[in-house]
């Protein structure tokens, strides 16, 4: 089961391999940076920095929002734990419905005593 | 970790294409068959009032090839939703399956089993998708975009995302 859980772990492994984005995984841990501070932070040219950025955002690991000139990064959601978290709110979806259900059967219940004892009469 | 009570909602993927989601409820098969399939008594669950969606009309013709058709409006929609398809399979107080055919043809089919226990039953709804992809756009479009573009089974929850968002 759960091959489709493999590339994903793949993508996320070649991405950590790496100190540099290991650190920038730390870094953006304390803060979310633009790309010009990490290149700072790491001593790089702003293009190496954008390389390393782009496999973490392949991987999920990593997300990143351009507004104006700047691109800031921030720690995104692997995508397995994306998964997850699609599917816990799922389930809170199904757990707000199947409530509702309840109360309706408690009625239906209660509809069917009374008229049960009705009926007996 | 709080003890799971035997009413919990589970939600689990049990495979690349299929979701399933279960609970048990207090009550005989008939009960809960008759709220899921009469409309009047369905249309009182099937959307919580938590949800912010309206459910604007519901048509259910509960047998083997009968058609089924719900739409919602939802504040950040521009246009009311429909979903529909058509039943496969109606067992009285024991199975539903039917088609999801909002986005075309060879969509999602659903499965609901009714399995009495005791006092209780236990409901099974599975999802079975079309492909892996079909699943894994579904999710992915659930967490990241919030309102996705195409209208699959999912959106009524997708809409959700939208509304806990604003």
């Amino acid at each position: 089961m759960v091959q489709y859980g493999q590339t994903r772990f793949d993508a996320s492994f070649a991405a950590l391999s790496d100190a540099t984005r290991r650190g920038v995984l730390e870094q953006l841990g304390r803060s979310d940076a633009s790309i010009t501070q990490l290149a700072e932070k790491f001593h790089m040219t702003l293009t190496g920095m954008k390389k390393h950025v782009g496999v973490l955002e392949q991987a999920g690991l990593v997300t990143t929002e351009k507004v104006g000139r700047v691109r800031t990064c921030k720690l995104g959601l692997g995508r397995l734990e994306q998964e997850a978290a699609w599917i816990e709110a799922y389930r809170r979806l199904w757990a707000a419905r199947f409530d509702e259900l309840d109360n309706v059967i408690e009625e239906l219940k209660r509809k069917e005593k009374a008229d049960g004892r009705k009926k007996r009469k | 970790m709080a003890a799971k009570k035997e009413s919990d909602t589970t939600v689990e993927r049990k495979s690349d294409r299929e979701l399933v989601v279960t609970r048990s409820f207090n009550g005989p098969a008939r009960l809960v068959f008759e709220a899921w399939t009469k409309t009047e008594l369905f249309k009182r669950w099937w959307v919580p009032k938590s949800f912010g969606l309206t459910l604007l009309s519901c048509e259910k013709d509960v047998r083997v090839g009968g058609k089924y058709r719900l739409v919602f409006s939802h504040p950040s929609a521009p246009e009311p939703m429909a979903f529909f398809g058509k039943y496969l399979e109606v067992v009285p107080n024991a199975r539903l399956v039917w088609t999801n055919d909002e986005g075309g043809e060879g969509g999602t089919v659903t499965t609901v089993t009714f399995e009495e226990r005791g006092a209780r039953t236990l409901v099974v709804y599975h999802d079975l998708y079309p492909s892996k992809e079909a699943l894994d756009e579904a999710i992915a479009s659930g967490s990241t975009s919030g309102f996705g573009e195409s209208f699959g089974q999912l959106d009524e929850l997708l809409v959700t995302f939208g509304a806990e968002r604003s």
